[in-house]
Order: C-alpha cells, then sequence, then structure tokens
C-alpha cells in the first residue's frame, strides 16, 4: 500500500523526531551521564571502598561498576519518559500534532519507547566506557550490557509512560520518584549484595525489576553469565513486555478525547 | 462530482455530555466551508472527526470518500490540519518544524526538504529560516502552522480559528494566503467565531449551537434570509423604544431590543429607513443605518445572552 504508512515507518520516525531534538542537546545530554556515575564511583568505589571488605572477592569499586551501569539506565528512561513525555504529551502538544499526521497512537507510543531505549543503550554506552577506563570491566561479555540497557531502558521508560498517561501535573511524578523508583536504587542490590539479606528483605527486592536487571549486568561485566543470569533476563523481558502494553492502553485513552 | 465529506446524522458524545447531536452537510471539491457557533457549539468536535482522529458515536461520515472507522490513516495522509491551539514544536527551529512533520508522511525526504523551502516562502517566513519557534510573533507562528499543513499537499485543509489572538495585519495576511490556497483549488474547512473572517473566505457555511445546525447557506444568502439587507438601529431603554415604535408601522420588519439598543431588520421593500431616521432626528436619539452582517445572523440565531 503506497498511499499510508507502515507501523514501523510511524514507529521510527516518532523516534527520530526525538533523536533530532536530543542531537541539539547530545552533549549536555551525554556529561550527565558521564559525571554522575563518575562522581559516585569515586565518592562510594574508592572512598567508601577503602573501608568495605571485598564482596565475593571484588573490591567494592568492582562491585557497584556494572550496577552503575544500569541504575543510569533507569534514570536516564525514566527521567524522560516521565517529565519529557510528558512535556510532550501536555505542554507542547507533540502527540497531538503527531496525530493529525498518518501516525497512530500505537505507533507513537512504540517510537517513545524504542527513544527511551535507545537513549538509555546511549547511557550504558558511556558508563561503560568510565568503568572500562578505571580497569573495572575483565570480561568482552560486558558489551551485552549495550542490549540490556536498551531493553531494560525500553522496561523503564514504559514504567514511566503509564505514570504520565495518569498524571495530571508534573508534582505527580514525585509519587513514582520517591515511592518506586528511589527505592529500586537503594534496594536492588545496587550498592550492598542481595546474597545474606532477611529472607524477606530477599523476597521483596526480587520484586523490583531493576533487581534482575542489576544481576544480568553484573553476570555480563564479570565474564560469568549462568542459568540465573537467563532467568533475570527473562524477567527483565517479561516485565518489559507487560508495561509496554499497559502504557500503550493509559496513553491511547489520554489522548483519544 | 462525489463530496469531499459528506456527514448524516452525525454525533460525538462524551461519558457526561453531547457535544455533536446530529448533524448534515455535505461540503463540494474546491469549496471553503465554514462553521460558525459560540465556544462550546460542537465546532472543534465536528473538526476532530473530520481529522479522523476523534471517532463518530453515531451516524455516518465520509472523507475523502473513505470512512475515518477504517481508514483514518489513509485519510489522514490526505489532510492538512491548521490546530487551535499552536502545537509547533519549540524543541526545533523553523525549518525543522517542516521537514520532521514532513517525516510523518509517507512521502520522500527530497520532496518534504523541497516542499519546506517553497512553502516559508510562500508564508514569508523564508528568511526565518533557523529561527528558534519562541523568537517567532503570533502571526508568524500561525503561518508556520499552516505551512505545516500544506507539507504533504493536502486535498483537504482543516483549520480550527486560524486567525484568533492575531493583530488585524496579521490577519489580513492570513486570508490572503487563504485565498490563494482557495483559488488553487485547496478545498477548506475552518471554524470561526469572527463573522468577518466567514463573509471573507466563506463559500457557504453552517452556524452551529449547542452541537446543533441552526442554519446552512451562503453568507449573503443567510444575512438575506434572516436579517435584510439593512440594520437600524437607536440608543434606546426599553421605554424608549417603546415609545418610538408606537404608532409607527414596520410593515412587516423584525424588530429585537437587547440592553439599550433597539435594531430594526429591513429589506428593500420596506423602504422604512427614511422614515425611522426622521423620526430619530425628531427624538434627538442616536442612531445607525447600517449594512445587515453576519453577525446580525449570527446573534439573532444564537440569542444574545452569554451562555457561560
Amino acid at each position: 500500500m503506497t498511499a499510508s504508512t507502515s507501523f514501523l515507518h510511524g514507529a521510527a520516525r516518532v523516534a527520530g523526531r526525538n533523536l533530532t531534538v536530543w542531537r541539539r542537546y547530545a552533549a549536555a545530554s551525554a556529561l550527565g551521564n558521564f559525571g554522575e556515575p563518575l562522581l559516585y564511583l569515586i565518592a562510594l568505589g574508592y572512598g567508601l571502598g577503602r573501608v568495605v571488605p571485598p564482596i565475593d572477592g571484588l573490591s567494592y569499586a568492582e562491585f557497584l561498576a556494572p550496577a552503575l551501569i544500569v541504575s543510569t539506565v533507569m534514570y536516564t528512561a525514566t527521567f524522560e519518559g516521565t517529565f519529557g513525555a510528558y512535556t510532550r504529551l501536555t505542554t507542547q502538544g507533540t502527540f497531538e500534532a503527531i496525530l493529525a499526521t498518518p501516525v497512530t497512537i500505537s505507533e507513537i507510543v512504540t517510537g517513545e519507547i524504542l527513544w527511551g531505549g535507545l537513549k538509555s543503550a546511549f547511557g550504558a554506552t558511556v558508563v561503560l566506557v568510565v568503568v572500562r577506563a578505571f580497569g573495572l570491566v575483565p570480561s568482552w561479555l560486558a558489551l551485552g550490557v549495550l542490549p540490556l540497557g536498551f531493553l531494560a531502558g525500553a522496561m523503564f521508560y514504559a514504567m514511566a509512560l503509564c505514570m504520565t498517561a495518569l498524571s495530571k501535573s508534573y508534582e505527580f511524578f514525585n509519587y513514582y520518584f520517591t515511592l518506586l523508583v528511589a527505592p529500586m536504587y537503594l534496594f536492588s542490590g545496587v550498592f550492598f549484595p542481595l546474597e545474606g539479606a532477611p529472607p524477606w528483605a530477599h523476597r521483596l527486592a526480587q520484586v523490583l525489576p531493576l533487581t534482575h536487571v542489576v544481576a544480568v549486568s553484573r553476570a555480563l561485566v564479570r565474564g560469568q553469565p549462568s542459568w540465573h543470569t537467563v532467568g533475570h533476563a527473562a524477567v527483565v523481558l517479561g516485565c518489559a513486555a507487560a508495561a509496554m502494553a499497559l502504557a500503550a492502553r493509559l496513553l491511547r485513552r489520554r489522548l483519544q478525547i | 462530482m462525489s463530496p469531499v465529506v459528506e456527514a448524516s446524522a452525525l454525533e460525538k458524545r462524551y461519558a457526561d455530555f453531547v457535544a455533536v447531536a446530529g448533524i448534515d452537510f455535505r461540503i463540494a471539491s474546491g469549496e471553503c466551508f465554514g462553521f460558525l457557533g459560540p465556544n462550546g457549539a460542537g465546532k472543534t468536535s465536528t473538526m476532530r472527526m473530520l481529522q479522523s482522529v476523534s471517532l463518530p458515536s453515531a451516524g455516518t461520515l465520509r472523507v475523502l470518500g473513505m470512512d475515518p472507522r477504517h481508514d483514518g490513516k489513509r485519510i489522514r495522509t490526505r489532510l492538512g490540519v491548521c490546530p487551535q491551539a499552536d502545537n509547533l514544536d519549540p524543541d526545533l527551529p523553523v525549518i525543522d518544524n517542516l521537514l520532521v512533520y514532513g517525516s510523518y508522511f509517507p512521502q520522500a525526504r527530497a520532496v518534504t526538504a523541497r516542499r519546506a523551502d517553497e512553502l516559508l516562502e510562500f508564508v514569508a517566513l523564508g528568511d526565518k529560516r533557523n529561527h528558534a519557534i519562541p523568537e517567532l510573533s503570533g502571526g508568524m507562528k500561525r503561518r508556520l502552522v499552516i505551512a505545516r499543513a500544506l507539507i504533504n499537499e493536502p486535498e483537504l485543509l482543516l483549520l480550527d480559528e486560524p486567525t484568533t489572538g492575531l493583530d488585524p495585519q496579521a490577519r489580513h495576511l492570513i486570508w490572503t494566503k487563504l485565498r490563494e490556497l482557495r483559488a488553487r483549488g485547496v478545498t477548506m474547512v475552518l471554524t470561526t467565531h469572527y463573522m468577518d473572517e466567514a463573509e471573507r473566505l466563506c463559500d457557504r457555511l453552517v452556524i452551529m449551537d449547542g452541537g446543533k445546525i441552526l442554519a446552512q447557506d451562503s453568507p449573503r444568502a443567510l444575512i438575506d434570509a434572516h436579517v435584510g439587507q439593512e440594520v437600524f438601529e437607536l440608543g434606546a431603554s426599553a421605554a424608549e423604544a417603546r415609545d418610538f415604535l408606537a404608532g409607527l408601522d414596520l410593515c412587516g420588519a423584525s424588530h429585537e431590543h437587547t440592553g439599550d439598543l433597539l435594531a430594526v431588520f429591513l429589506s428593500a421593500k420596506h423602504q422604512l429607513s427614511e422614515r425611522l431616521i426622521e423620526r430619530a432626528r425628531g427624538a434627538g436619539s442616536r442612531y445607525l443605518l447600517r449594512n445587515a452582517t453576519l453577525e446580525d445572523v449570527f446573534l439573532k440565531l444564537t440569542g444574545r445572552e452569554l451562555d457561560e
């Protein structure tokens, strides 16, 4: 059919629009991706790390590095999917403008999530380069964090998009950041090992998607994947699919006035 | 020739209210068709259905010979939409607003680029090519929105209040551009609550209120049918108006009193104006004899009270 566009064309153009905008601010964006994990690595990995005993034979910096890659992914995707997408949904009327073209709501949602994945994968790449420069990446399997960053980024972006579809103001996102994002950051095995935690705490951590992303990242960066890694990756994939379906549903309801 | 738009018994209901309550209209190719009505009349809801974004709750609608329920994507490929609120992309400079928007359509990048250049000239923004959107005046933004709506060479252009909030110079420039488009044969649908805009641009129009169509015709025919040729206005309280009209044979001309104004609607056959003027002069009252306008029709049909 030549008269109209394909689904993928529409989604790619929506992602392309965001990429075009992002290219104008790429330097600032990369600095954010680069600077913050670097500060955490220095302050916690090497500062606090001096008084932390080895974990499973790893220095604290070695333990922390793979998790910093994916916590960057979570924050990149979450900020873009809340504040960025909410601005496009409301004040800028970007989605409304696109809906006047052949591009459909489903294509907008898919394109947005695709964009969330790409931007997150870029963030993961920057942090990977940083931790590699500190000699904290022993295995080539670490390159696997790029597709992992894309997948996890798409998942966190889709989760954020659900909040965006429900939100009536920017302030609403405080709930999401305080009640879910911050606890995930702190209790998903980024800063301390979950092994040895009380069983209830361990079980609770399994509910947080970031826990599984951190587990996969650590296995890849250390070059020690196992069947557990595949299980964790499957959980991430499942969560991503569920979040995308929900985001599409909620945003459709929000946009179809 | 089959109509570009055909609607019958068209309805749009939301959870708690009826926005469009069963309307019928046909829009022919090359025509400029207007929807007039106060806020909340159902104009924008109708436009959104034509846009094939919001779907009809009942009735039938065909746009460019297709059904929006099934062919929304194909319809929108051939539509140009100029929305009420400026939703230009403030993150992108002027030219990129056209290029990115063009990328949403199934047309080659080179075609979009060539058309973007032509359109910037057409709307007199050639020298603003790399400017940021926030630097543009309201009139420039509007012109850019119109240029953006034309990026896919649409057969049907939908304009939702194209000049609301603009100063007179900016409005006239936009009207000139829209008349140029009409001369090229682009079918246009516009909503407005500016009567002069509708009178200048529309071949035919409907007046809507409360989700219904109250009247439908060319501006001239509507004025003739509902008001006449001239309006005699007199500054007068209700009591003064009663005294003024006492013993006067209006020969069937209708009149209306609101606030402190008496209006008598005259057609040529009445030949009343001289007698009215004489009487007003005699009484030393303020008066005005003017041509009847679409605004008279509008106020007569939709009422003078604010229902907000």
